[in-house]
């Protein structure tokens, strides 16, 4: 099978553990590192890995753009926003990891087909992929009116960008909750956790339907169905408890164990963000050689 | 009014107390309570959810009222207290923040866990923008070392805040931990230093007086003990202590003693004690709001509320967290039946 060359710009814990799971990919060709310190763990493994290892930054990349048609970057806001349009001025398709949200918000089990050809997609928050796809499992047997969702995450496992700018966490799911998840209004709480050893992601899911629409066993269904869908591509991801029925009220406890390619397996807040972009790299790969075989035809 | 204090007192009753009735404060009540707490001439009310601004929630229980309408009924019937509010990053935002300013609200207070101060200062800063006074909050203190604590505190303080506070959110120091604590603060800090304690281990004046004696100046209490667990330190009993020490607070005593008897005691669905399970908060070292939720629990899964807390203390589990509740309720169901079948 052909596979889409591929790029990761940013270069810390995020790309790093990108590297890893690309190099297992059937559709992506990791070809390219992209950072702006050479002395980081990412680019010293990308270089022994016999990765091309950019370490002058997007302009560095620009400069051979050929390496890759798909970039993932996992930078910062501040940088994507600068890179959003370099990289579109290049024709690269490319998906955010960071907060900055140029694009459409995708969520790979929710909406990711409605969004194959987007020049620019934005990969939400951790708690945001763990939750809004039981939001929309729901949703999809009966009108949420409002979800509210709690993600806890070890101390360890957040970094500076998350602790300074804490409301754009919030923020963004909730938007991101009634925008991809449908619920009528949504409300996003997060808590760290600071306990040795660190604790695994969990996060909780409340839903209130309509009145008169719940049907238990319906909904039941629909939540199984999308944990195995999620599983197929965030391999630690687990329902801790059947789901909790109460009148129009469900509430779903989920764990996130990360798949320990280079982040700790308790970081499955950061491993479920690297998970999900690559499963939309992954189609959006999947997408790009199937037009490619069109025009050739 | 120009009133000299020694320390200045902050009632929280109608903040942390919104935990001990469920979040089901009225409006009305919230209006009769400041008004007469500033007659008293009490410097500091606190107003918002159990869990701050944007604490209403299916997590932590929906407020009756909103509480801007409740933050705004304090604000038009006081007319020298100052209004405060509590402020969780992580539940409440920025936006919750300025809207409570516009409202009149005068002090923000940012909590976090005793370890995470550095999700504050974003909050920290927009409440010096805003004008308002602004104490840097650190619960649960008793789940960080002294060295742990005063590091947290100075990175508030480093934020900006005027007031940092030691808070004992479990109700889990004893007055030596107190003292060595409130003593290292002092030391370490420029800003004002602070005490909130609960009374879950019948501690919470005995802990207060060690921390003034260490020199904090900013102090809260609940009149009647309104407050999540069994309560914070006895706003009009300390008032009463404290003008027996020379103290001087500025709030008048006998009116304080009205207010919790003709005011606050019918408020309380039943009189605040120290009851099995939040003695079991105080000893276990768990987040003194979890009471009600415990209990809930307990009722639902029949389980034992006092082995729901103690799971919850040995998990180390946080301000927040109060979806572990069910979860713990639920294992516990688990291995009850596992028990049986063996």
């Amino acid at each position: 099978m052909s596979k889409v060359k591929t790029a990761i710009l940013g270069s810390g814990n995020i790309g790093t553990d990108l590297i890893f799971k690309l190099m297992r990919s059937d559709v992506l060709e990791l070809t390219t590192v992209i950072g702006i310190d050479s002395k980081s763990d990412g680019l010293r493994r990308a270089k022994e890995m016999g990765l091309v290892a950019i370490d002058n930054g997007i302009k560095g990349f620009l400069e051979r753009p050929e390496l890759a048609d798909i970039v993932m970057d996992a930078t910062s806001a501040k940088a994507h926003v600068r890179h959003a349009k370099l990289l579109k001025e290049a024709g690269k398709q490319v998906l955010d990891l960071t907060p900055a949200a140029r694009g459409p918000f995708v969520c790979p089990s929710v909406n990711l087909s409605d969004h194959l050809d987007a020049p620019n997609i934005n990969m939400i928050t951790c708690g945001g992929q763990a939750t809004i796809p039981i939001v929309h499992a729901v949703n999809r047997v009966a009108p949420v009116e409002y979800a509210e969702i709690v993600a806890t995450i070890s101390s360890r496992s957040a970094g500076p960008g998350t602790r300074e700018n804490i409301d754009e966490f919030t923020l963004t799911t909730a938007n991101a909750i009634e925008q991809i998840g449908g619920a009528k209004r949504g409300k996003a709480i997060i808590i760290l956790n600071p306990a040795e050893p660190p604790i695994m992601m969990r996060d909780t899911v409340y839903a209130e339907v309509a009145e008169g629409t719940m049907d238990e066993d319906k909904v039941a269904a629909s939540i199984q169905e999308m944990v195995r869908e999620v599983q197929s591509y965030v391999s630690g991801y687990r329902m801790r408890t059947e789901p909790i029925f109460d009148g129009n009220r469900v509430t779903v406890f989920l764990e996130v164990e990360g798949a320990g390619d280079y982040l700790p397996k308790y970081s499955g807040n950061l491993d479920i963000m690297t998970a999900a972009a690559v499963k939309v790299a992954e189609e959006f790969a999947k997408n790009q050689l199937a037009q490619r075989e069109g025009v050739k035809q | 009014m120009n009133t000299k204090r020694d320390l200045y007192i902050t009632e929280v009753a109608l903040r942390d107390g919104s935990h001990a009735v469920a979040h089901q404060f009225t409006v009305e009540q919230v209006r009769n309570v400041a008004r007469a707490l500033d007659e008293a001439n009490v410097p500091f009310i606190e107003v918002s959810h159990g869990d701050g601004l944007g604490g209403s929630s299916m997590q932590f229980g929906r407020s009756l009222f909103d509480e801007f309408e409740l933050i705004e009924a304090a604000v038009d019937v006081c007319q020298q207290a100052k209004i405060a509010v509590l402020l969780l990053p992580g539940i409440g935002t920025q936006r919750e923040l300025k809207k409570a300013s516009e409202l009149g609200a005068k002090m923000a207070r940012i909590a976090t866990h005793v370890t995470e101060a550095d999700v504050s200062p974003q909050h920290i800063h927009l409440a010096k923008e805003l004008g308002m006074e602004t104490v840097g909050f650190l619960m649960m203190s008793h789940m960080a070392t002294v060295e742990k604590l005063v590091a947290q505190a100075k990175l508030m303080e480093s934020y900006g805040a005027d007031t940092v506070y030691m808070v004992d959110s479990a109700g889990a120091l004893l007055p030596h931990e107190v003292k060595e604590r409130i003593h290292a603060l002092r030391e370490s800090l420029d800003v004002h230093v602070g005490f909130h304690g609960h009374n879950n281990l019948s501690l919470a004046m005995a802990n207060t007086l060690a921390a003034i004696e260490e020199g904090a100046t900013r102090i809260d209490g609940s009149i009647r003990c309104l407050g999540a667990g069994a309560g914070n330190t006895q706003t009009e009993v300390l008032v009463s202590v404290l003008d027996r020490m020379n103290i001087e607070t500025g709030i008048d005593v006998f009116k304080m003693m009205d207010v919790a008897e003709d005011i606050v005691a019918p408020i309380l669905q039943q009189a605040q004690e120290i009851t099995r399970d939040s003695l079991v908060m105080g000893y276990a070292g768990v987040y003194s709001s979890f009471l009600l939720h415990a209990k809930r629990a307990s009722d639902k899964f029949g389980v034992d509320a006092r082995d729901i807390l103690i799971e919850l203390g040995r998990l180390k589990v946080v301000g927040g967290q109060e979806d572990m509740i069910v979860d713990v309720a639920t294992d516990l169901v688990k291995k009850q039946k596992q028990a049986v079948i063996r």
